[in-house]
């Protein structure tokens, strides 16, 4: 190595000198990325703080409350009949899963069950709006990069299981057919052969998405690898349904759980998938939507007669005593805890609703991703901000 | 537009003018609760198709829309998010209050953190009833909405005279609530 002499050493040193200044202009200040509460990527009224260092953000942390609307207090003012009505817009896309776990708590208390028949109705509605539910998120998830195509066709069929919902129940959208000790009424006639047929529609609506969206390589590179939530990490933070299978963890209430519902009739798989990542959210969800499909189809073939209604007081009065009922809904488990005094309405409900504990994974999940993968990572973890807030 | 702005327009002209601004209105999508996704559907899906009826869909800010449609329930927390929104949008502006909650509060008239309707914050044009309405209820709405437009006095609105009351002097519209005009 030849000595430098003076003249290099000092261009040397001088270079030195503008590459530091220049590292001093160039480094970047915190940024604060304020994402909500009114934006088209948070399904409703989500609002996320995130402190960025350059593209990359160092915290984030979800602000939620924009939605409350305080059921729970609400329900300890309304008699439990009336109750069904408020709690389906909870999880306004599901709305009838949400009526289900509060009628079996009831029942609990009561100590009745609900014919086989209604228990057979229950879970086919169940399952199809967990369809009308999850087809939507589909459909959705192109729009967060950059697809519309997809939301046009999610809306297209979705639209057919509104239908059937609406046929059998005469609510569109919030159904509160569920009664306590059965249902409102019996299906009407020829739902079942067009709901054979809606079923036919949805899984080529399946397969379609998975060719178009999923085959998608922008849509892969948008997903693989990113938001990873390892299963130990997930199960900590409360995870429950599809984000929860999607880490690995095999666990679906519907299938661990005996309830006075149809599942147990029923041969339908759980997926799990080992990733953990948004590929692997987005794919299990869409799984579901083809199992739930078969369930609905082979419910439809053991349809058991009977009636739908058992004999239950003209006014209804829940014994006093504690309950706790969770179902797999379709963003996760959603439980309420009943008290009841012995009085017409319910003294205290705690309502355990899935998206509230999937939302608070963000601030660990979004530490370290790049602006762009905010959205995608929201979007694969699906929340409705109804079921975040009450 | 100097015409417009003194208020001193040729009525042929304002109604041409109204016309035209009936049949491309630009609405931004201001989803809240559930009401949101029936707005969704009577936007965003084939069977509902709002595009044939002269509305464009998807703004990407409030600063480019001339109509919003507050879908679904004002809380209190969200209540000055909405204002500030509305604030955003150029002038002439209309609302469309969609479903129970955005017009009175609706199944949650009795909670502590829910605003009781929408028009408390801002002047509303049309209500839809319904808990969520149909789209196809959303739809009428807009319709109703375009008719009101174009027997409008372009003047008045280009001066911000509409801006000023909290509840505009003209009647609001209810959908299935009588004739208008």
């Amino acid at each position: 190595m030849t000595m430098l002499s003076e003249r290099q050493q000092l261009s040397y040193i001088a270079a030195q000198a503008a590459d530091a200044r220049l590292n001093v202009e160039l480094e970047t200040e915190g940024m604060t990325l304020n994402i909500g509460p009114q934006h088209p990527a948070t399904h409703g009224t989500l609002r996320i703080i995130a402190r960025l260092d350059g593209e990359q953000v160092v915290w984030a942390e979800p602000s939620a409350g924009y939605m409350h609307r305080g059921y729970e207090k609400l329900t300890e003012v309304r008699t439990f009949p009336q109750v069904t009505a408020l709690i389906n817009r909870i999880d306004w896309l599901g709305s009838f899963a949400n009526e289900v776990p509060f009628i079996l708590a009831a029942e609990q208390l009561m100590d009745i069950e609900a014919p086989p028949r209604a228990q057979h109705i229950r879970t086919i509605l169940f399952e199809l709006s967990r369809i009308a539910n999850v087809s939507l998120f589909l459909g959705d998830l192109g729009v967060q990069m950059g697809a519309v195509t997809p939301v046009f066709m999610a809306f297209r069929d979705r639209e057919y299981v509104l239908n059937l919902i609406e046929g059998a129940t005469g609510g569109r959208f919030h159904p509160n057919f569920d009664r306590i000790g059965g249902l409102k009424d019996d299906l009407p006639k020829g739902w079942l052969d067009e709901t054979r047929q809606v079923m036919k529609k949805l899984r080529n609506f399946c397969d379609e998405i998975e060719d178009l969206l999923f085959g998608n390589e922008i849509f892969q590179s948008r997903t693989r690898g990113i938001g990873v939530i390892p299963a130990d990490v997930a199960r900590q933070y409360g995870l429950s349904g599809a984000n929860l299978r999607a880490s690995g963890v095999d666990w679906d209430l519907r299938r661990d759980q005996s309830l006075p519902l149809a599942y147990d009739k029923v041969d339908f798989r759980v997926w799990t998938h080992p990733d953990g990542d948004s590929w692997a959210r987005c794919w299990i969800r869409l799984q579901e939507v083809r199992e739930a499909t078969k369930i609905v189809d082979q419910l439809i073939e053991t349809l058991p007669p009977g009636p739908v209604m058992t004999k239950v007081p003209r006014i209804i009065k829940v014994p006093e005593g504690e309950a706790w009922v969770s179902t797999e809904n379709p963003l996760g488990e959603m439980g309420y805890y009943v008290v009841s005094k012995g009085d017409l309405g319910p003294f205290r409900v705690k309502i355990r609703s899935a998206s509230f504990n999937n939302i608070s994974i963000t601030p660990w999940v979004l530490k370290g991703v790049y602006v762009p993968d905010i959205i995608t990572i929201l979007a694969s973890l699906y929340f409705i901000l109804g079921d975040i807030d009450r | 537009m100097g015409l417009v702005d003194r208020g001193r327009l040729p009525a042929p002209l304002t109604k041409l003018f109204n016309i035209g601004r009936s049949y491309s209105m630009w609405v931004y999508q201001w989803g809240l609760a559930c009401c949101a996704i029936e707005m969704g559907a009577a936007f965003g899906s084939p069977r509902y198709d709002v595009m044939r009826l002269g509305v464009i869909p998807l703004p990407a800010s409030p600063r480019q829309a001339d109509l919003v449609v507050v879908s679904g329930t004002v809380t209190d927390k969200m209540a000055p998010a909405v204002k500030r929104l509305y604030e955003q949008m150029p002038e002439p502006k209309y609302v469309i209050s969609m479903g129970s909650c955005a017009n009175c509060g609706g199944p949650y008239w009795d909670s502590y953190s829910v605003t009781k309707g929408v028009d408390q914050i801002i002047p509303v044009d049309v209500y839809v009833p319904g808990c969520p309405p149909r789209p196809e209820a959303l739809l009428e709405g807009v319709v109703l909405l375009q008719q009101r437009i174009k027997h409008e006095d372009m003047g008045a609105r280009w001066r911000g005279e509409g801006f000023k009351p909290i509840v505009r002097e003209s009647e609001p519209i209810v959908v299935g609530g009588g004739p208008i005009e």
